[in-house]
């Protein structure tokens, strides 16, 4: 982490629908004995029970930027608020923006992108979603917030596991990862989750852009890779590290990936102009690029059209140079990403 | 008075009256100073307002008991608005007193003094407007108050808010005039003739209305948010931050500056943070991200530097009513005062 990111507030994004346990979540975050002080934003406002010195409450004001770019929303209110605590510096370590279930993450996250003054004091961590177990199946056929909190995150916290059968847990699992199979997966009761597991993520730092690897192809994941439900709906059976596979019908992420390095003349226009243009769709984008004639990473990220990149470091001796792209999104247009991809491609 | 206003055509480094300020070291988060007579007020992030007499003797006032999230004056008093719902005023004397509190303990996130005594204040998208012996008034706006701003004659309210401007006249029942613009305002001014109104922007820009027919004045260009805005001497010109130069407005003509170039004045390689006018004269007093503190000319931008390039960014500037004394302070309460 570069020190001008460590000397910015770490800022977590909590969602999740109703009911879901965020505010058992965050009053965990609060009470543990982590020796840490945060600053709590809220939506309703002394209507829960939140014990924390420093709790704000927040409108959920959302606006557009008057930049004509229409998906270019920001959080007014919280431009105002981190501007009163950042006068407050040295009262707190961190800041935790809780948001309504009905909320969309994407105004929140793109006040840390768009905002000079946002931005020069504090830095995204991670988007959290706190999901229940036991209704997140159904949410997600009626509530699009639901799936847009899904998708956004970097963490999901699926609380509630003790209230569903184990088939019910895979099925909602899979459901998840149909959606975003990325984001780091946690399965809860009371939303027992290690603090540092949601805490102190870097998620939108790009330094700590390493892999980007359907999580459920991770070993470490916790689960097993087995697939008990042969049950009534109707699915195939992709082998997806075991889990079922899903096709949410509008909200999926896609992948692409090439060994063959990217001439960046090329690839970056692209990329500049697919998210100009299709960037409404998309909600989270992220790529590691190996670029001909360039020994670093390139890494990249983005939110909607707005997209930072660098070199992250040199390729390592053994390293295998290969570019990978995630777009996670609403009603992507697959094909034509792919065809636009393939023609970044060197023959 | 400001007879050492002389700067040296030929003289090649700039003229330096850094040795005749007075330090003050206040040991905290500045976000404002104003005079109460002659005495500097410097108000702290939090808790604490430390009177400065002009020989820089300090007494600190316990005024919060969290954050101070606004201040104005009218050099009589110091109205603040806080973090735990109150706003609370300061009198010369040094007694503090609790105004109002608001019944939801919401932050309070702007203030504004008429001259004739009435205090404004907001929470959340209410406006609150007490004039003196009246009784409490409340005017909601449809989303989060940015600033407020009462006109120079008559009890009339500005309040900034997302897409416009709300005009109330809170001792007359029914309509509010609204000026549209699209966008998030977040600070507004009246001009001192009460012919323009103008916002400050979320976006690097001003927003001017002409009140007589409300005719826009779009003044647009600035690197960075326009934070601190003065009226200078007459209300000729809107001197700004925001830029590597002070921006000054020309609002003398009917049209303001609309179709009009701003002057812009003592340029550094840092960007202006805070702007102060002079009372009196076409002076003015720039405060940079560096730690510059400047005395700018009007006429011909000739300079005067008061603080060197040392330190945070300059985060409050201030001169007393006569305009013979100048305070300053930086985001980390390395202030000082100088004496004309």
């Amino acid at each position: 982490m570069s020190e001008a990111t460590a000397n910015k507030i770490p800022v977590t994004v909590l969602t999740g629908y109703l009911g879901a346990g965020k505010t058992t979540l965050l009053n965990r975050i609060l009470s543990e004995n982590h020796g840490k002080k945060y600053a709590v934003i809220v939506n309703e406002f002394g209507e829960i029970g939140i014990d924390n010195d420093l709790i704000i409450g927040a409108d959920e004001e959302v606006f557009e930027m008057n930049n004509g770019c229409v998906c270019c929303t920001v959080r007014g209110d919280l431009v105002r608020i981190l501007d009163g605590l950042m006068k407050r510096k040295g009262k707190f370590d961190a800041i935790i923006v809780e948001t309504t279930g009905l909320a969309d993450p994407a105004p929140v996250a793109q006040t840390f992108f768009v905002d000079e003054d946002v931005q020069a004091h504090a830095r995204l961590d991670a988007v959290v979603t706190v999901a229940d177990a036991k209704w997140l199946s159904d949410r997600l056929k009626d509530a699009p917030e639901a799936k847009n909190q899904i998708a956004f995150a970097d963490v999901i916290v699926l609380n509630k596991i003790d209230l569903v059968s184990k088939a019910e847990l895979a099925e909602v699992e899979a459901r998840i990862r149909a959606i975003n199979p990325y984001a780091k997966l946690h399965k809860t009761e009371r939303a027992q989750v290690k603090l540092s597991d949601v805490l102190e993520r870097g998620a939108f730092d790009l330094d700590r852009i390493l892999e980007i690897e359907p999580e459920f192809l991770n070993a470490d994941d916790g689960h097993d890779h087995h697939d008990h439900d042969h049950g009534h709906h109707h699915h195939h059976d992709h082998g997806h590290g075991g889990l079922k596979h899903y096709h949410d019908e509008d909200m999926h992420s896609m992948s692409l990936r090439t060994d063959k390095a990217l001439d960046a003349s090329t690839f970056m226009p692209w990329l500049q102009d697919l998210m100009a243009k299709e960037g409404g769709k998309i909600l989270r984008s992220k790529g590691i690029l190996s670029f001909s004639g360039d020994d670093d990473r390139y890494v990249f990220q983005g939110v909607h059209m707005m997209l930072e990149g660098d070199h992250q470091r040199p390729w390592k001796d053994g390293e295998k140079r290969e570019s990978r792209l995630v777009f996670i999104g609403r009603d992507l247009p697959e094909q034509l990403i792919r065809d636009g991809f393939e023609r970044c491609i060197p023959a | 008075m400001m007879s050492d206003f002389n700067p040296l055509q030929e003289q090649e480094s700039i003229v330096s009256v850094t040795d005749r300020v007075v330090p003050v070291a206040i040991g905290a988060a500045v976000t404002a100073v104003h005079f109460l007579g002659d005495k500097a007020a410097f108000v702290g992030a939090e808790e604490k307002v430390t009177l400065v007499d002009p020989a820089g003797a300090m007494s600190p006032v316990e005024v919060a008991f969290g954050g101070i999230l606004c201040s104005t004056s009218d050099g009589k008093r110091i109205v603040m608005g806080c973090d735990d719902g109150k706003v609370v005023v300061l009198d010369r004397e040094g007694a503090v007193s609790t105004f109002a509190t608001d019944a939801k303990r919401r932050w309070i996130d702007s203030v504004a003094l008429h001259p004739d005594g009435a205090v404004a204040w907001s929470a959340g998208k209410t406006a609150f407007v007490q004039a003196p012996k009246g009784e409490v008034k409340s005017f909601e706006v449809p989303s989060t108050v940015g600033g407020l701003a009462f006109a120079p004659k008559g009890l009339r309210l500005a309040i900034a808010h997302y897409n416009g401007v709300t005009l109330w006249f809170p001792n007359m029942a029914g309509n509010a005039e609204v000026l549209e613009w699209a966008g998030s305002h977040l600070g507004v001014t009246f001009s001192p003739d009460n012919k323009f109104l103008v916002t400050a922007m979320h976006e690097p820009a001003l927003h001017g209305w002409r009140l007589v027919d409300g005719k826009h004045m779009r003044m647009t260009g600035y690197p960075a948010r326009v934070r601190s805005i003065s009226w200078s001497a007459g209300g000729k010109g809107l001197a700004t931050s925001g830029a590597d130069t002070v921006i000054v407005w020309p609002f003398a003509s009917k049209d303001g500056p609309m179709g009009k170039e701003p002057a812009m004045l003592a340029p550094l390689k840092a960007k202006v943070t805070m702007v102060a006018c002079h009372p009196k004269q076409d002076i003015l007093a720039a405060g940079y991200s560096d730690g510059t503190i400047l005395m700018v000319r009007m006429t011909d931008g000739a300079e005067i530097l008061v603080r060197a390039n040392k330190g945070q960014p300059v985060s409050a500037l201030a001169w007393n009513a006569k305009g013979t004394l100048l305070a300053f302070a930086d985001q980390d309460g390395d202030a000082g005062l100088l004496e004309l």
